[in-house]
């Protein structure tokens, strides 16, 4: 199906090289008999947004949850900034700086904006919490990442719309600091020009440094926004290359059936 | 010079109008206790207008008096119910608690404050079973308190073999039914343990990190723990800080009915649901203020007196909160829905 072999693939970053903010060799995750995972290799540099892709069941929900503490990988070993990693829970993932965008977004409906982006690092004065700066600094990401459509951060997440909802969700993970940002779907329930905002701020993020993981069925998104295409089939790493080698039939390809014999022709580029 | 205005809320994005009820809706959303506070305000002018004894401070105390009780146990209630649980066991463990303090003392010679521990203590592991069985066992809490209602009720009629205690006045117990006077009200010392109670909770849900996370567990679990709240310590603190409120009730009961009565709390358990449920505090979870349910004992006592006053046939007054109970309920439903 593939000619790639996981092994190929040197176990640890040589002494030369800049390693990638998150390197993964090897990682196999299996539920019972079924595998979602076998032998994932995958690096995910900071400053670009990484797009995966792959078909239904193709294992894409499983390897962000692996990254992100939800799923404990049976086997492979994961390198964060170099350093080899175990990560067991969000918590963990969490004080690494990976932060995990949900497709169904997990705020909660009934708390503000403010509220929802502390939830569970409430900043604590003397006599209670610290609501003026925990305010200020919930208003000042969004500012910083362009967010303006929102009218007040002390509005309830149920009153947003999509784009706004996914907005404050991504704003979250910034606030914590997070050096990977990992989202599942972000478009998904999105209209045009929500859609629209959502992928100006993914650009945004990238290109403040911070690495994106991006999980998307949308080939216009994923070449819209991604610099890197990761495609997933079976269960496999079948194909990571840049953006600009890649096309739409390509990944329709690898996503399919694995394979893609087919070379991008761009004008001005070599065959 | 003109400008175009850019579009700025959700609203407007969606091109949805700021309506009248839509302004209700968001301001209701934000203050539950608003509406049954406007209930209680009107409840009182309507009473004070049909019988001019209704406002006099004596009457007045009375109805606090009368609150003090069912008022306790519905901080508790309320804790439970922020979290989308319920606890049908509330006043059968108050009672159970009272019991074991009286009887300590009356038949055990036990020192006041020593059987008052004890009894606390009892009121203390039966929110931690109840919590127990919730977040270990994963019952429904509907279940696992329906089936704990009955285990102590029928524990508490066994451990009293039917009879009450009395206890003198003026005793450590009975403390809490001493009276303190403050102009022509007549406060008793559990009315004001009551309010505290109240204080001390509407600070804790506003202002720690652990009222957050009671709100937030309630509201969407899933989320909660996604963002790295332990929803299930936060649920067992829930019935555990419920039980050392129920504690502090069975105190008040007892210096109320000056002793204990295995039948004195044969309603408690559903009026202290009753409360919550007028007092704004959404069923399902997630939101709600303590303060609320303070209202909403109130606004019981309040009926019960001002239709007694008036000469109504009391069972109107089951009549009224019942149909209270209704029109909480269905505006939780409106205020929850989110129209977008």
């Amino acid at each position: 199906m593939t000619s790639e072999q996981p092994g190929a693939v040197p176990d640890h970053p040589g002494p030369d090289e800049e390693p990638p903010l998150l390197r993964l060799r090897g990682v196999s995750k299996h539920f019972g008999p079924v595998r979602a995972l076998t032998g994932v290799d995958l690096d995910i540099p900071a400053g670009k947004v990484t797009a995966l892709a792959g078909d239904n069941g193709a294992g894409k929900s499983v390897l962000i949850k692996c990254i992100s503490g939800i799923h404990a990988p049976d086997s492979g070993q994961m390198w964060w900034e170099g350093a080899p990693v175990h990560v067991r829970t969000p918590s963990e993932a969490a004080a690494l700086g990976i932060q995990t965008v949900y497709q169904d977004l997990a705020l909660c409906d009934n708390l503000d904006i403010v509220q929802n982006m502390f939830l569970g690092r409430e900043r604590l004065r003397r006599t209670g919490l610290d609501e003026v700066s925990m305010e200020n600094a919930a208003r000042e990401t969004l500012t910083s990442l362009a967010v303006t459509t929102v009218r007040s951060v002390r509005q309830r997440v149920a009153s947003l719309s999509g784009g706004q909802r996914q907005s404050v969700a991504i704003a979250k993970a910034v606030l914590w600091n997070s050096k990977l940002v990992i989202m599942d779907e972000p478009t998904a329930a999105l209209g045009v020009a929500q859609t629209t905002m959502v992928l100006d701020l993914v650009r945004r993020l990238a290109d403040r440094g911070h690495a994106v993981m991006i999980v998307s069925h949308n080939l216009n998104d994923v070449f819209q926004v991604a610099d890197r295409i990761a495609v997933l089939h079976l269960g496999r790493m079948v194909d990571v290359r840049p953006t600009a080698d890649s096309d739409r039939q390509i990944v329709v390809d690898l996503m399919t059936t694995g394979e893609s014999t087919r070379v991008v022709r761009e004008p001005g580029r070599p065959v | 010079m003109t400008r175009v205005a850019e579009p700025d809320t959700a609203e407007e994005v969606l091109g949805q109008k700021k309506t009248v009820g839509r302004q209700v809706h968001a301001v209701l959303h934000r203050m539950p206790a608003l509406s049954p506070l406007i209930v209680l305000v009107a409840a009182g002018v309507v009473f004070g207008l049909m019988n001019s004894r209704f406002f006099l401070p004596g009457n007045l105390s009375i109805i606090l008096q009368q609150a003090s009780i069912v008022g306790a146990l519905a901080v508790g209630q309320t804790l439970v119910i922020l979290t989308a649980g319920i606890d049908l066991s509330i006043g059968a463990v108050m009672v159970l608690s009272s019991l074991v303090m009286a009887k300590l003392v009356k038949d055990g010679s036990v020192p006041g404050p020593v059987a008052l521990l004890i009894g606390f203590a009892v009121a203390v592991l039966a929110g931690a079973l109840n919590g127990f069985l919730v977040t270990r066992i994963k019952l429904p809490p509907f279940i696992v308190t329906l089936g704990t209602l009955s285990i102590f009720t029928a524990g508490t009629l066994i451990y009293a073999q039917g009879q009450t205690i009395s206890l003198p006045a003026n005793t450590f117990l009975t403390w809490t039914g001493s009276t303190i006077s403050i102009g022509s009200f007549n406060l008793t010392v559990g009315v004001i343990m009551m309010l505290v109670l109240y204080a001390v909770f509407a600070y804790a849900l506003r202002q720690t990190a652990w009222g957050k996370h009671l709100y937030a567990t309630g509201d969407d679990p899933e989320a909660s723990s996604l963002a790295g709240i332990r929803t299930n310590r936060v649920l067992l603190s829930a019935y555990v800080v419920a039980g050392a409120v129920i504690g502090i009730g069975a105190w008040i009961l007892v210096g109320r009915i000056n002793g204990a009565d295995p039948n004195a709390g044969v309603n408690a358990n559903l009026e202290s649901i009753t409360a919550v449920v007028i007092g704004g505090t959404s069923l399902f979870g997630g939101r709600g203020a303590v303060v609320g349910s303070l209202i909403g004992a109130l606004i019981v006592q309040v009926f019960d007196n001002g239709l007694a006053l008036a000469g109504v046939d009391p069972n109107y007054q089951v009549l009224a909160v019942g149909v209270l109970v209704l029109l909480a309920v269905g505006a939780d439903q409106w205020i929850r829905s989110v129209k977008s």
